[in-house]
């Protein structure tokens, strides 16, 4: 049997490695491991046990965290394949989508001047989910295949979306801010 | 509040087996001990009947310290020397007490920047000490109403509290002489004993205002588990601040200097929480201020005049509900229901403001006052092991993203807020100069981008790194928060291996051999020999390591461990049988140690194990 240390997150939840997955179907099996392994289950158990059980599920919730967006899903995966996505290291984007990020920079920029400002970062918000879920569609069809070619294309998708994200998150915060 | 049934029945626990576990709620404004007897959770009185102890310490020059009613009663007449409100000191340094807006009135002792200390007529004490007489107290209270000494409790804390404020509170129990089983967060303990009561489901907004702290937090109740899905909140924000600002105006009206009046500002202070509460059930409250030179105001604060001045305050637990819900992913349509927490949440502002945020009437049917204290008790009696726990479960989460200072005096985060507990995580970073030795490695708190505006909780150096070029080292620095919300340090220089580690003990805390000390000092250890109570601790853990060896290999041994393993265990597991009988604290730990060692390999088939059992019900699932 192999030993739970040595499993990839998809196989701590006995699920194909794949990019397509049930999350609903993940939240279900990761609760099921969080009631098998939780410390408070071993809050009487022998030294060894509480601590494979503090590292275990240690272990199920940065898994259950990974896997359950799309985004580190992906960058993920491309890693089990030993693909870097480089997001600290390799700062190079596709010149088309650097213009298009400007754009939504500029306009995020107005937006937080502008007299109807909630109005602007709402669209805003609503343009950059639209932008994530194209891409969330694309990087689903690559990552089906496990050419070169097809991982290259995942790649690209991955820190594109790790733009876009940060993206929504300032929006977000901008709005929260009021 | 009624009282929860929480045993199955015909699940008794054998009386001999049941260790004496007692949940703590430790307030801004008043403290409760509660314990599960019976099956059955509630809180325990003092001999007078009352269940509150207000969290009131009065220090005496060469007197017992007075710990409650008694103490609040001299808090007017000796305010220096009675201590209210030390929950919002816990884990604070001296600067950001003097931000706490100035209206604590204590002397506090010209500080190094660490930890404050307050001046009385018992000498300087430290909020940690503070909280540990208040601890103390319950604990004699449980103990006296139990029959028999604890075996642990879990005290509870504000889901929003750091790390520095969470050691803070468990240094407090071990001062008090507390076995600390678990740190709760207050609105989940709220959630646990509201959830079992109701056998609720679904996604649930615990709306928590105290005394000194606010939370929020967005849980999803599934079929007995508590999974805590986003928490925010304000650890100085409460019915405190609401005090101040009536005091404020009272003392305005009456043309009193505060800082040269300290009777008076107390008096109003306690005659301000006086209309607060005349306030939530009235059109108006009758108030005075004494002045120094016995000539006195007096006034009469109505309902318009008491919005003008409470409700900025409310308006401060706004953000953090909107906050909250957008991190759990949810919008305030899909709350089942919002329960009210807090003893200032019996104010109908409050519930008012609570009511405009969600858009639903909040649950205001249980007793606000002493439901935490239930939840805590619930969680220590599992914890202790007085019952299966097969149909709880608690997954929380930690509040405030955790972090490390880069370059530049940025913050780059390891841990985000609202990650579920326990989790590890590492991140590579590298040297910055060539032939770079050491590094040093400071962690911080919270959620903005610089470090000067986040909490700093611990600085330690990464030393003894090979001389490379700027930016080949590889320092991998690992954060593992446990299930206590609390957190661990690891670096280590990934081509040569060196390693360095903290528990972060934060800057404004006790370290360990100060509590040690303040222990061997404390008149209630005085009595009992050092010796003989380091014996029975280790005892204790002889025969709980026992029993728990002894049922996994009862369960697993004939499948999972081959004739020899199985006689090495049965070996140590008769040396340490006969060292519990008959040997030192010592030997009986290097007993334990012995039999941990021989048990690894065997907990690790086990735990391989598990994880198929776990999810071999869901297979069955899928099928049926």
């Amino acid at each position: 049997m192999q030993a739970i240390g040595e499993k990839n997150f998809f196989e701590l939840f006995d699920l194909p490695v794949g990019f397509e997955l049930d999350t609903a179907d993940l939240a279900d099996r990761y609760r099921k491991l969080q009631r098998q392994f939780h410390p408070d289950r071993y809050a009487n158990a022998s030294g060894p046990e509480r601590l494979l059980s503090l590292q275990i599920t240690a272990r199920i919730n940065q898994g259950f965290q990974t896997l359950k967006e799309p985004l580190s899903r992906g960058r993920y995966l491309l890693a089990l394949q030993g693909v870097d996505t480089g997001e600290e290291t390799d700062t190079r984007m596709d010149a088309d989508f650097l213009a298009e990020q400007m754009e939504l920079r500029e306009s995020l920029h107005e937006a937080r001047q502008s007299a109807q400002r909630g109005e602007r970062l709402a669209h805003l918000a609503t343009e950059t989910d639209r932008l994530l879920k194209v891409r969330t569609g694309a990087l689903a069809q690559s990552l089906a295949g496990s050419d070169p070619a097809a991982l290259q294309r995942a790649r690209g998708l991955v820190r594109e979306m790790q733009f876009l994200a940060k993206l929504a998150r300032e929006i977000e915060d901008l709005e929260e801010a009021g | 509040m009624a009282l929860l049934q929480i045993s199955e029945p015909g699940q008794s626990t054998a009386p001999h087996q049941h260790r004496l576990a007692v949940g703590i709620d430790l307030g801004t404004t008043n403290s409760l001990v509660a314990t599960v007897r019976s099956g059955l959770a509630d809180t325990l009185p003092d001999a007078t009947g009352r269940h509150l102890l207000p969290s009131v310490v009065r220090y005496r020059d060469g007197a017992d310290v007075i710990v409650g009613e008694a103490a609040l009663a001299a808090a007017a007449d000796d305010p220096l020397n009675t201590i209210a409100s030390v929950k919002r000191l816990m884990g604070r340094g001296v600067d950001d007490v003097k931000t706490l807006g100035g209206v604590l009135p204590y002397d506090f002792a010209p500080g190094d920047g660490g930890m404050p200390r307050i001046c009385t007529a018992a000498g300087l004490v430290s909020p940690v000490e503070v909280s540990a007489e208040i601890l103390r107290t319950l604990k004699q209270r449980a103990e006296a109403a139990l029959g028999g000494e604890l075996s642990g409790a879990v005290i509870t804390v504000p889901a929003y509290f750091d790390d520095s404020q969470r050691q803070a509170t468990k240094d407090a129990g071990r001062l008090a002489g507390l076995t600390v089983l678990r740190l709760l967060n207050e609105p989940t303990a709220a959630a646990v004993a509201y959830g079992l009561d109701k056998k609720a489901e679904g996604v649930f907004a615990i709306y928590d205002l105290g005394g000194g702290t606010f939370d929020i937090s967005i849980l999803r109740l599934n079929r007995g588990v508590f999974e805590v899905l986003a928490t925010a909140g304000d650890s100085a924000l409460g019915g405190d601040d609401m005090d101040y600002a009536i005091a404020g105006w009272m003392l305005g009206q009456a043309g009193v200097d505060v800082a040269t009046d300290l009777r008076a500002a107390r008096r109003a202070l306690r005659d301000a929480r006086t209309a607060k509460h005349v306030l939530s059930e009235s059109a108006e409250a009758a108030v005075q201020v004494v002045r120094a030179d016995g000539t006195v105001w007096e006034g009469r604060l109505g309902c318009e005049q008491f919005a003008a001045i409470v409700d900025p305050i409310i308006e401060r637990t706004v953000a953090p509900c909107k906050r909250a819900l957008r991190d759990a992913g949810i919008s305030a349509s899909d709350i089942a229901e919002v329960v009210l927490v807090g003893g200032s949440t019996r104010m109908p502002r409050v519930r008012h403001r609570a009511e405009l945020v969600f858009g639903r009437t909040p649950l205001a049917d249980i007793d606000p006052d002493r439901v935490v204290a239930i939840g805590a008790a619930i969680q220590a009696d599992i914890l202790a092991g007085n019952k299966a726990s097969d149909e709880m479960l608690l997954l929380d989460v930690i509040p405030l993203s955790l972090g490390i200072e880069i370059m530049g005096g940025m913050v780059e985060k390891v841990i985000v807020r609202n990650s579920t507990i326990p989790i590890a995580k590492a991140q590579d970073f590298t040297t910055f100069k060539d032939g770079q030795t050491a590094m040093a490695i400071h962690v911080v708190q919270g959620e903005r981008e610089l470090v000067s505006d986040c909490r700093s909780l611990a600085r330690f150096e990464l030393r003894g790194i090979p001389p490379m070029v700027a930016g080949a080292g590889r320092i991998r620095v690992t954060f593992q928060v446990d299930a206590d919300g609390l957190l661990g340090v690891s670096a280590q220089e990934q081509t040569s291996g060196v390693e360095s580690s903290v528990v972060v003990k934060p800057s404004y805390g006790l370290s360990d051999d100060e509590i040690e000390r303040m222990l061997r000092d404390s008149i209630a250890y005085a009595q009992e020999d050092s010796v003989a109570r380091d014996l029975r601790e280790q005892q204790t853990e002889a025969d709980r390591v026992l029993a728990a060896v002894e049922n996994a290999v009862a369960a697993d041994g004939a499948t999972l461990l081959s004739a020899p393993e199985r006689e090495e265990i049965d070996r140590a597991l008769a040396r340490l049988r006969s060292l519990r009988a008959n040997a030192n604290a010592a030997q009986i730990r290097d007993g334990i140690a012995v039999l941990d060692q021989a048990t690894a390999e065997f907990a690790a088939r086990r735990m391989n194990v598990g994880i198929s059992k776990a999810l071999s019900g869901h297979r069955l699932d899928e099928f049926s």
